[in-house]
């Protein structure tokens, strides 16, 4: 009796605490794109073997002997007729909700930006983006050159253009959101480790410099941030 | 007087003048063959310039990024407007509809020489666009600010789109009004062979959603040219309505293209196999009327990056997912026609069965696309670019091919097959492969669509390779690609006409242009003798089991 009095009590105070933590808990986006895909991937590959082998032992099996030979196939009755189409439309919606299910699930983790985001202002022009800091330090991207966010600080982005619709694609961290004029839009992302290979590049047509429109995103040291921020609030 | 004369008395019209002035809906589909197949030339090319600038880093063969932005605006624009729409609800539609419902014309013969013209006309305007100086540069999507910003010539768009929509607005009205009155007496609506069901269903999409189109398109054109504001956030107008327009009318033209593709598949698959359609009360009802009732609710997966409300995002992630149940039981109808079958093999099956792949490839690589989350990285990339290309282009395409060799013999007496026929197929085949999947895998590591330059990438490596050894394996599938459609149109022409005789009904069919004309077909088709079918006839009666 003590036994499952304490178990029940650990159970309790588990659940509570993993509550707890589902509150607190800061998502990562980009993992959970890749465990989806990953899923995704596995699915669409059964089905696609599974008729791809049954397409091809259908043609090499019922190849014509003779001239004159016709297709032996039955009329399907009535019965035969509604569950060819019932029983298979079930097994495309089970799947199908199944991946929206987890899809919706991901699609909670893109939208919902962590309370403690830092949020930059990117405003995008033919060609260039250009970020203003929270301490409205202005970074002109125009030269291309690299956008730095401190590591550990989910970031999140809130964009408008100048002119034409352009996208901020950002591979890395698997994430795109088009930028509109007269509207707002925004992706955060979730920078765990320090790294210098992501590039925001512009994913929507823009015109004649459209491949051109990119910034490498440097995410490293607070430190080191906090420097270039300093650096690039004196260029003013 | 040496002036040839017909048995009237009348001087014989010559026969350049007869083909133009033509009412005979044979001769008009053989006239949207010939354009849309130019077209596909065309745009073929444009096509190639823009794989052999996509090869290397940097520039090499446009002269600016507007160049390739034309180019890439006309290889889209023509393909999809001016190669498959016309070639598939053009050309089979008008030489194949009115023969397999036994009927002598389609309702409106004037109406339907006037499509094709209007046809003409958008081609000739469309390639026009192309040597002005401002060349339109703005996607086959037009989207604004861009296109009224732009300084390029927008209204050659706007116009060739008017044209072509008049055009199907027209053919639209014509061949639902032949299919609904004009079919033989005694042809019951279970009776119509597969084909004239999906093309019944391509041009109801087309008369309702084709006046959302030029609607858009119009508004672009009072845009940029009369200063009004529909686009114009800046004056009270709004940024996603032309998207939002567009592709409610551009989500369900894709099964204006999709559904024939699909309907000449079940015509060679079922006659080849010389079985009955499976199932095919589920393939028209479910399948073909199902993808209809479905295409005006999913637009939004083109707009899953755009800033569209959430709900919205994911209503349509679900019904965008739904596709798959009528395209499930289509896929199913064509799998079962297999079943128990007696095929016989020849390039229009092997196209047929090249289709299957196709149709595999491209419909479940769509299924990532369903899921906004997912297209959240792959929207805007080669992923996207080489699943529509399967799906859309690929499967389409082949499927026209397969039907051209299939109906070669009805339309000249002559067969296409042959050992040319058949290693154009295979360049054909194995360069489609080669170009698209090394797009899918870059795709997915990033690699933007619309990109003539992509520095960015120039220290990523997959799977030990560059971005640049995948475009370069992509140019050379699309080299071998271009080797082939050389290859298979030397081979059309000259089958044409010194191809081997066929008999009337090479392929033994029982379809009812098969079995009641001759090959080709003359004036009004049946000869003197009206068609009429018994009641238990169907197209695909082999077997009387």
């Amino acid at each position: 009796m003590r036994k499952l009095l304490s178990a029940m009590t650990a159970l309790a105070g588990g659940l509570m605490l993993s509550t707890q933590a589902l509150a607190q808990e800061i998502r990562n986006p980009a993992a959970e794109w890749e465990e989806l895909w990953d899923e995704v991937i596995i699915d669409i590959t059964v089905i696609g073997v599974i008729m791809a082998v049954a397409a091809i032992w259908m043609l090499i099996k019922f190849r014509a002997t003779g001239p004159d030979q016709v297709g032996t196939a039955k009329k399907l009755t009535a019965a035969q007729s509604i569950s060819y189409v019932l029983i298979p439309a079930s097994i495309f919606m089970a799947d199908d909700f199944y991946l929206a299910a987890n899809g919706w699930t991901v699609w909670n983790a893109y939208r919902r930006v962590p309370e403690n985001a830092m949020e930059i202002k990117v405003t995008a022009y033919q060609w260039y983006f250009e970020f203003e800091y929270p301490d409205g330090t202005i970074a002109d991207g125009s030269d291309f050159s690299a956008i730095k966010v401190p590591v550990g600080q989910p970031t999140v982005f809130r964009m408008t253009s100048e002119d034409v619709i352009h996208s901020f694609g950002l591979p890395y961290y698997r994430v795109k959101e088009d930028i509109m004029p007269g509207r707002i839009t925004y992706v955060w992302i979730n920078p765990i480790e320090a790294q210098t290979e992501a590039v925001l590049q512009c994913a929507e047509f823009c015109g004649e410099y459209h491949s051109q429109m990119a910034n490498p995103i440097h995410v490293v040291p607070q430190a080191e941030f906090d420097t270039w921020l300093a650096e690039k609030a004196a260029e003013g | 007087m040496n002036t040839p004369t017909t048995t009237a008395g009348h001087k014989a019209t010559p026969a350049w003048k007869e083909w133009i002035l033509t009412t005979d809906h044979k001769r008009i589909g053989i006239l949207y063959l010939f354009g849309s197949m130019a077209a596909f030339g065309v745009a073929g090319l444009m096509a190639l310039i823009i794989r052999l600038e996509q090869t290397q880093l940097g520039m090499q063969f446009v002269s600016s990024g507007t160049q390739y932005n034309n180019i890439l605006y006309f290889h889209g624009a023509v393909m999809i407007l001016a190669f498959l729409i016309p070639g598939l609800t053009g050309f089979a539609a008008n030489y194949f509809l009115p023969l397999m419902i036994g009927a002598r014309d389609v309702a409106f013969p004037r109406i339907n020489a006037f499509s094709v013209w209007l046809f003409y006309f958008a081609i000739i305007l469309a390639l026009l666009g192309f040597v002005v100086p401002d060349a339109p540069d703005i996607m086959w999507t037009g989207y604004p600010p861009y296109s009224i910003t732009t300084s390029a010539n927008t209204s050659m768009y706007v116009f060739t789109v008017h044209l072509l929509g008049f055009s199907s607005i027209l053919g639209a009205v014509n061949f639902l009004v032949t299919v609904i009155y004009m079919r033989a007496p005694g042809m019951g609506w279970n009776q119509l062979n597969v084909f004239v069901w999906t093309t019944v269903a391509a041009f109801v999409l087309q008369l309702i959603f084709i006046p959302v189109l030029a609607a858009a398109v119009t508004l672009l054109l009072f845009d940029k040219y009369l200063g009004t504001s529909f686009y114009d956030p800046s004056a009270g107008g709004d940024v996603l309505l032309y998207q939002n327009l567009f592709w409610f009318y551009s989500h369900p033209a894709v099964y204006v293209i999709f559904l024939p593709a699909v309907g000449i598949l079940f015509e060679i698959i079922a006659t080849m196999s010389k079985n009955r359609v499976f199932n095919y009360k589920a393939a028209v009802y479910v399948g073909i009327w199902g993808t209809v009732g479905i295409a005006g609710i999913v637009w939004v997966h083109h707009l899953y990056i755009s800033g569209m409300p959430d709900w919205i995002r994911l209503g349509h992630m679900v019904t965008t997912l739904l596709i798959s149940v009528p395209v499930g039981i289509l896929t199913l109808s064509l799998w079962g026609t297999l079943y128990k079958g007696a095929i016989t093999y020849n390039t229009a099956m092997m196209y047929a069965a090249s289709c299957l792949y196709l149709l595999l490839l491209g419909g479940l690589t769509g299924i990532p696309l369903a899921i906004p989350s997912m297209t959240l990285h792959l929207s805007e990339t080669s992923y996207v670019h080489a699943h529509f290309h399967f799906i859309m282009a690929l499967f389409s395409a082949f499927a026209l091919f397969g039907g051209i060799y299939y109906w070669f013999p009805k339309m000249t007496g002559r067969y296409a097959d042959g050992p040319v026929a058949t290693v154009s197929f295979w360049l054909n085949f194995i360069g489609v492969n080669v170009t698209f999947w090394p797009l899918f895998i870059i795709g997915k590591e990033g690699m933007p669509r619309r990109y003539w330059d992509y520095a960015m990438f120039k220290d990523v490596r997959v799977m030990g390779y560059s971005f640049e050894d995948f475009h370069l394996l992509s140019t050379i599938g699309a080299f071998t690609i271009a080797v082939g459609m050389l290859l298979q149109t030397y081979n059309f022409i000259q089958s044409a006409f010194a191809g081997k005789p066929a008999p009337t009904n090479p392929w033994k069919s029982k379809s009812l242009e098969w079995t009641h004309t001759v090959s080709p077909p003359g004036p009004g088709n049946f000869g003197d003798t009206d068609v009429v079918v018994d009641e238990d006839w169907t197209p695909y009666e082999y077997n009387k089991g």
